[in-house]
């Protein structure tokens, strides 16, 4: 369907307190995943406004990955809760645009599971990958 | 806010970190790259950017470009921004001013060998972090005052260690145990290796030091019922269980002048309710009110109301003057006010039993070595005479199963990790067989000796020397004669290379260790994280391996993870010192990424109020209009509200919506404009 050299563009989005750190102990153990994702930190999830997800899928994101605390363990009690419940509706909004929801992942990684890190780095990647391009056309600006 | 966009000048350092970097991606490419960006004036490299001279680059290009945003590519942030900050300081910009790439932990060390795809990734994280760097504002970071008193919870060997390095620095310590006694693990041992010097002796003036210190408040039979706060104003409440036994103090109090219990016994003499004494694993009897054992501190009876009948006879053998037995007691609550807090709660065996294939609980013979412990110390339930559970016989062949349960990934009940006491205990038991046991032969069965300590290895060797024998091999199982209760060992020598079974009077199991089931509650609480195997983690294991992540939280002792006495105390003595730095201090500063509201836009819908964890927000009334505010004490920064707010009224400092879009769309669309 697409050229073999498209690479998907992934957006994450992910906490400071355990996913970053979980990402970092990924690399600390040397875990190999593809390169495939960009980080960028916030100090919870539940910062993650619905708004910077839709803005990255118009912008023609393939992929989005918000990843936080597992629940019970977040470091301001429960943001972690309330950015997941609001995961459910941006999905529902997501399927009423028209784009595939399993485009959008929410994932639990604490800071001891570099690991698992990898792991979702591999999954979302090849989950996004065999999805294809965005059918979202990138307005010209 | 409608300031006038003042025009980026961002300088971009990127780090080799030796080969940790360039090793794996093109330098060269991410720094021309870099040059290329919207506002970028300078691009630099350096071997080690967090070396004097790599930091001297970020202060003299501040001045020499006239800088307004510094940006890194690096390592983490959560290693080095701190540091970047710092120069960023030192070379005359608000501190704030600085942003990371994380090139090295997030991309060269996770795509080591993906050359192009590395380098590709870290000019993008290099123009995500410029996306943001020019956005950036001034802020000013906040002091807190530190209240100038700290809590250790735990007073096993750690805990008091720390309690009293805290309170000897001049500070108010709780030193809270949910035992009625302190001492911990530690009490229940007869002898500590290398030295073989007696645990209570070494113990006791320590736990007489933490009840008679003047600024340690002992609080024994209690429990953590609920954290507030953060780091300098923590307010947590404590729940004393109800000990069905006044104090002289708490007497007083009732207005029974002199009374109070003072340890003399007489109610447990009469105490008709006879139960398995735990302190003892169940090897002795206990009555229904007790003292765990004869050092306990405070000396101070216990009701233990699960066993207690009620039947009234202690309170008439207390007598008319002490008064000393209440059992109608209530739990009750205090709240107290602290800095700092150290968690020192120790650790739990492995339910051995599980491991089905030694037959702990199964077999008379079969003990762990706690057990052991118990049966060979003077003060212990056989006055100190090793005997075998079955039929009360010396054992002359006693077999030492090590790893029993640790380094074993085969799941269930067994750990991958090595619990790192177990084999000096072992040889201090063949040893303490030796000497007690004439003619007594021990024999460990282990897979490595791991006598990594001081002295450690000196030890082992002495042991050696005594006659004890090693048999290198994992136990596959163990069997009993039922005649005789004498056990079969059965493993492979891998020194001689074949199976062997081996015919032993007694067996000790050195059980792995794992963290206290109550550790999952207590590091919810105080908001720590746990590592893989359920230990409290450490913020980092080499540069800070006695905070965490959550300011003014220190570790110490086996909660963090397997350790020996000497281990224990050093890591108690590094908490405290570290706990006391903010006391002393007398304020922390926090980061200044509050929650701000925008009133202009706020139209007071409240919908944020309760999304807040920390109750921070309220509506007021403002110029005749509802808008929210946001009090910045209660304020944590984790952005919940911001990330809600339909109106995007609200403005997380640091962390703002138009800085998190603008990280968005430089990558997504290279550097447009949001």
């Amino acid at each position: 369907m697409t050229d073999e050299n498209w690479k998907p563009k992934i957006i994450a989005i992910i906490c400071n307190w355990c996913s970053y750190a979980g990402a970092d102990l990924a690399g600390g153990a040397r875990i190999q995943y593809p390169p495939d994702i960009r980080a960028i930190r916030v100090m919870c999830t539940g910062r993650v406004d619905p708004l910077f997800i839709m803005k990255a899928f118009q912008d023609g994101a393939d992929g989005m990955l918000i990843s936080g605390c597992h629940f019970g363990d977040c470091h301001y009690l429960e943001g972690n809760y309330k950015c997941a419940k609001r995961m459910f509706l941006v999905k529902n909004l997501l399927k009423n645009i028209g784009l595939d929801d399993n485009r959008l992942r929410m994932t639990f990684v604490s800071a001891s599971e570099g690991a698992k890190w990898g792991m979702v780095m591999e999954d979302v990647v090849k989950t996004v990958t065999e999805l294809g391009p965005s059918p979202i056309k990138k307005y010209e600006r | 806010m409608t300031e006038t966009k003042e025009e980026s000048r961002i300088g971009v350092f990127i780090c080799h970190c030796g080969t940790n970097i360039a090793g794996s991606l093109s330098i060269q490419e991410v720094m021309d790259y870099a040059k290329t960006l919207d506002g970028v004036v300078v691009a630099d490299e350096y071997q080690y950017m967090c070396s004097t001279p790599g930091q001297s680059k970020i202060i003299d290009a501040i001045k020499e470009h006239n800088l307004n945003g510094i940006v890194v590519a690096a390592c983490s942030p959560r290693l080095h921004e701190p540091t970047f900050r710092t120069a960023t300081q030192e070379g005359g910009l608000n501190k704030f001013r600085f942003e990371m790439a994380n090139i090295r932990d997030q991309n060269s060390w996770v795509h080591m060998h993906d050359w192009e795809g590395a380098t590709e990734k870290a000019k993008d994280q290099v123009l995500i972090a410029v996306a943001k760097a020019r956005m950036l504002e001034d802020l000013q970071p906040k002091s807190v005052p530190v209240e100038h008193s700290a809590l250790v919870l735990g007073g096993g060997v750690g805990g008091m260690q720390a309690a009293l390095d805290l309170a000897s620095a001049g500070i108010k310590t709780y030193l809270i145990e949910k035992a009625p006694t302190v001492g911990g693990r530690m009490s229940q041992l007869d002898k500590t290796f290398p030295t073989l010097d007696c645990s209570q002796c070494i113990l006791t003036p320590k736990m007489v030091d933490v009840g008679r210190h003047p600024n340690i408040e002992l609080r024994t039979y209690t429990e953590v019922e609920n954290v507030e706060g953060y780091i300098g104003n923590f307010t947590i409440t404590l729940r004393k269980k109800a000990r069905g036994v006044l104090d002289p103090t708490e007497a007083l109090e009732r207005g029974i002048i002199g009374g109070g219990c003072n340890g003399c016994g007489d109610c447990a003499e009469v105490c008709p309710v006879i139960k398995p004494n735990p302190f003892e694993f169940g090897m002795a009897p206990r009555k229904a009110i007790y003292i765990y054992h004869p050092q306990v501190m405070p000396l101070q009876y216990t009701v233990d109301f699960d066993a207690c009948v009620k039947c009234g006879l202690c309170v008439e053998a207390c007598g008319e003057e002490k008064r000393a037995i209440d059992l109608d007691m209530v739990d009750t609550f205090e709240k107290v006010r602290v800095g700092t807090c150290i968690l020192a709660i120790g650790y739990d065996f492995i339910p051995i039993e599980q491991k089905t294939e030694w037959g702990y609980k199964r077999f008379d013979n079969v003990i762990t070595g706690l057990e052991f412990e118990r049966l060979i110390c003077a003060s212990g339930p056989t006055g100190g005479k090793l005997i075998r559970p079955s039929d009360g016989q010396i054992p002359k062949k006693v077999g030492f199963v090590l790893c029993a349960g640790s380094r074993d990934n085969t799941g269930g009940v067994a750990k991958a990790y090595c619990s790192r006491f177990c084999c000096m205990y072992s040889l201090k038991h063949a040893h303490q067989i030796m000497e007690k046991i004439p003619g007594a032969v021990p024999y460990l069965f282990y897979m490595d000796i791991r006598s990594f300590g001081k002295m450690y290895e000196e030890f082992y060797y002495r042991i050696q020397n005594e006659g004890a024998k090693f048999i290198r091999g994992r136990v596959a199982n163990i069997l009993e004669d039922p005649t005789t209760k004498n056990l079969i060992v059965h493993t492979e020598d891998t020194l001689l290379g074949r199976p062997v079974a081996m015919e032993m009077d007694m067996v000790v199991l050195a059980a792995a260790i794992q963290p206290k089931p109550e550790a999952e509650r207590i590091r919810q609480m105080f908001g720590v994280s746990k590592s893989q195997d359920g230990w409290l983690l450490e913020a980092h294991p080499k540069l800070n391996p006695c905070g965490t992540t959550t300011a003014g939280i220190y570790l110490a002792g086996v909660c963090q993870g397997p350790k020996d006495i000497p281990d224990t105390v050093a890591q108690a003595e590094g908490a405290a010192s570290a706990a006391s730095i903010p006391i002393h201090t007398g304020e922390v500063q926090l980061e200044p990424y509050f929650a701000q509201c925008m009133d202009e836009i706020c139209a007071g819908c409240g919908m944020c109020v309760p999304q807040c964890p920390y109750g921070a927000l309220a509506l007021i009334d403002k110029e005749g209009r509802t808008v929210m505010e946001v009090t910045e004490a209660k304020c944590k920064g984790c952005g919940t509200c911001g990330g809600f707010c339909p109106g995007g009224a609200i403005k997380m400092q640091h962390f703002t919506s138009p800085q998190i879009c603008a990280q968005i769309d430089a990558f997504l669309l290279k550097g447009g404009e949001y």
